[in-house]
């Protein structure tokens, strides 16, 4: 697949501080990007350099095989972590600003902005100030200034912090909508549940180097043990545990089931296959729980980091 | 060129259009013009006030000839005691009792004449008593001696100077009086204009990044364009209320003394410098005439030229204080630099006044910091045009380089938050 966005060993430093070592990540086009780790990374530098806000030190970044300049502000979409909007500005004018400074003309502007503002029911705030409006409705606004020109290229930094489950929602069903259309999208984000649901490719960064990228199902299928939940009801439980036992390593379950009367956690060793434990299981037993322990992001993320 | 056009339409029309702006801009020449009547009546309500003054003359020749003036009636008490006389004074509630005593020698009344008042009288009333006294006197002197009085004012002789440049205009006393006043004029504006706008950029600066709405922006245009935007927008907006404040001013003044007859204060201004000519429609006339034998262009242009330096100088280290910190008390601190430099131009303007082609003078109107100031207080009595060349491509060489270094600092300090930065870190922060 044709990457939208090339970032090539970049580095960047602060002083003596190192907020970027050698980055390098490709951004396939049309997926939905993860860019994740913990605070202090040097996630939010990448952005800018994205971004052009900052520039950097070494290594050069491609946007659609060129290198990145001026033109392609246009085509980029930004919702930064830290954003707000001029407390005394009105909602519509200062919609049409910012669309303005991102190459949008202001009848365009005004159109688009009507059509987003009625999606939304908020088209009875275009004359209000932001001071009038509580913080998930700023959001909205500042949701609909990120993606009104629409870039092909969207930034979300923590896109549903400051929203009811309700409006979390609806906004994650636009991104969705816009990646469908064709947009590109990298969400920066601590909340794994999101990225297990949106993401297709992540990229991990920790003290300001990439410790892992790539497809999301491949990064689970390496992180992967080989490990299966298992749970019977067996008239000889006592008997299959210690068989078990014996030629499998074995763990305390991790898992929820009723109905069972012996559950534990298996470990295959390379050797060993998966139909060889079923058939055990299943002999003179009723197989009740059987699944794969696939790792989530959270876990991948928290054990990578401790690793590293 | 077309997002910068976009930020500076935006920062002008949202300057022009907020309402304490507005207010600010109606009122402050009502406010301005009130003061300046509310002045001039309090000075003619002031001098309406006659001023008794009873004199007890034991010579018997001085209280004949002093003669009572607008404000200070002469009025004799006859044939009373020092201690009677102060106790009548006193019930009459006079301003004053002027007690003569009596001598063959005009000399030794001289010394002994004494005056007596509730509170210490003004300078005016003691020099009007003391002029009045040494003419008198020094004629009785005269006589005494058999000096011809006429013969000496038929030969005393009046020195005005005729003065010329080198280059050959004529000027006058007037000249150099009128050339200070306006030299001070301008650059009290100039501080004023200069300070009134960059404090605004500097509020605009913290809005935007207190209201995080910064990086939003500068992921759309480069910092460079959103403050010089920024700077171009206030500064169309400052020229926008000067212009209003001109025209009401004017407008103002014309309705109150047209409706009310009140005279304003300038009038009282030229009446005092009047005091030095003869009369007072020539030392009208002569002031207008010393107005435009000033070298206006030159002064127009260096103005507008000063204006520009001086306000990108000192707006471009408003606009990088105001990225460097969080909040406006934050930023007093970071002025404090700025405020010292002006403070300096403003004093070394003292020195400028006394005498504009001092050496202290034409330094400070080389630095590039209070260039605009000092030169400005200079020009009005000339300035020799190759010096002003020199002083403003210093100063725009400074221009250059200082709105390098605060767009660095913009630059970094728009997106760092938390603790107020020292100047050590700034520095840090132009190597990023």
């Amino acid at each position: 697949m044709k990457n939208l966005l090339t970032i090539d060993s970049v580095s960047k430093n602060f002083g003596s501080f190192t907020a970027l070592n050698n980055v390098s990540i490709n951004i396939p086009e049309g997926c939905i990007y993860g860019l994740l780790g913990p605070n202090g990374a040097g996630k939010t530098t990448l952005i800018r350099i994205i971004n052009q806000i900052s520039l950097p030190d070494t290594g050069k970044v491609f946007f659609n095989d060129q290198e990145l300049n001026a033109s392609h502000i246009r085509q980029i979409g930004y919702l930064p972590e830290e954003r707000g909007l001029y407390p005394k500005m009105k909602i519509g004018e200062q919609a049409i600003y910012l669309a303005q400074l991102k190459g949008m003309d202001r009848k365009t502007a005004r159109i688009e902005l009507k059509k987003w503002f009625e999606k939304f029911e908020i088209s009875d705030w275009w004359n209000k100030k932001v001071t009038e409006l509580s913080k998930g409705m700023a959001q909205k606004v500042q949701f609909i200034v990120t993606v009104l020109h629409k870039p092909k290229l969207l930034i979300f930094d923590e896109p549903f912090s400051g929203f009811d489950p309700i409006n979390a929602n609806l906004i994650k069903d636009e991104i969705l909508k816009l990646n469908k259309e064709g947009a590109t999208v990298i969400f920066s984000t601590h909340r794994m549940e999101s990225v297990e649901e949106l993401c297709e490719n992540i990229a991990l960064i920790n003290n300001s180097n990439k410790i892992l990228d790539g497809n999301l199902d491949k990064i689970k299928k390496d992180f992967k043990t080989n490990t299966f939940e298992v749970a019977v009801n067996s008239p000889n439980a006592k008997n299959l545990e210690s068989k078990l036992k014996s030629e499998y390593e074995t763990f305390a379950p991790t898992f929820r089931t009723i109905g069972d009367n012996l559950k534990m956690n298996i470990r295959l060793a390379s050797s060993q296959n998966s139909e060889k434990l079923i058939s055990l299981l299943n002999s003179n037993s009723q197989l009740i729980h059987f699944k794969e322990v696939i790792p989530n992001v959270n876990e991948i993320f928290i054990n990578s980091v401790q690793n590293d | 060129m077309e997002k910068f056009l976009i930020i500076t339409s935006r920062e002008y029309l949202n300057k022009i259009t907020n309402k304490t702006f507005i207010l600010s801009t109606l009122f402050t020449p009502l406010i301005l013009v009130g003061l300046i009547f509310l002045i001039g009546w309090f000075a003619s309500v002031n001098n309406d006030q006659v001023s008794n003054v009873s004199v007890v003359d034991n010579s018997g020749y001085i209280f004949d000839k002093l003669e009572s003036t607008e404000s200070i009636r002469y009025v004799q008490l006859e044939d009373f005691d020092l201690e009677e006389a102060k106790l009548i004074s006193k019930t009459k509630s006079d301003f004053g009792l002027l007690f003569i005593e009596n001598s063959e020698s005009p000399k030794e009344i001289a010394e002994t004449i004494t005056f007596y008042s509730e509170d210490a009288p003004s300078l005016t009333v003691i020099g009007n008593i003391e002029n009045q006294l040494e003419n008198i006197l020094t004629n009785k002197n005269y006589k005494i001696n058999d000096i011809d009085i006429n013969k000496i004012n038929s030969n005393k002789v009046y020195v005005s100077l005729y003065q010329e440049t080198f280059q050959g205009k004529k000027t006058t006393k007037a000249d150099s009086f009128v050339g200070l006043l306006f030299g001070m004029f301008l650059a009290f504006l100039l501080y004023m204009l200069i300070f009134a706008y960059g404090g605004m950029i500097m509020a605009s600066v913290i809005e935007e990044k207190s209201s995080r709405i910064i990086e939003v922006i500068v992921s759309s245009v480069k910092p460079f364009y959103l403050i010089s935007g920024k700077i171009v927008g206030t500064s169309l907006a400052g020229i926008t209320q000067f212009i209003v404040w001109g025209v009401l001013f004017y407008g103002f003044s014309f309705f109150i003394s047209t409706t009310f007859g009140i005279t304003s204060s300038y009038d009282n201004n030229e009446f005092m410098l009047a005091a030095e000519s003869s009369a007072i429609s020539d030392a009208s006339l002569n002031m207008l005439s010393s107005f435009f034998n000033l070298p206006l262009a030159n002064i127009l242009i260096a103005f507008i030229f000063y204006f520009i330096g001086g306000y990108f100088l000192f707006s471009s280290m408003f606009a990088a204080i105001g990225a460097a910190v969080d909040n406006q008390t934050d930023a007093q601190q970071l002025l404090l630099p700025i405020t010292f430099i002006v403070i300096i131009a403003l004093y070394v303007g003292i020195f400028t006044a006394e005498n504009p082609d001092g050496i202290v003078s034409v330094i400070f109107s080389m630095i590039p910091f209070t260039s605009p100031i000092v030169m400005m207080m200079r020009i009005p009595n000339g300035v020799p045009i190759s010096e002003q060349i020199i002083s403003l491509l210093i100063l725009y060489l400074t221009v250059i380089l200082i709105i390098w270094i605060a767009a660095k600092i913009y630059r970094i300090g728009i997106l760092m938050y938390g603790k107020k930065p020292s100047y050590k870190e700034l520095i840090k922060w132009l190597k990023y």
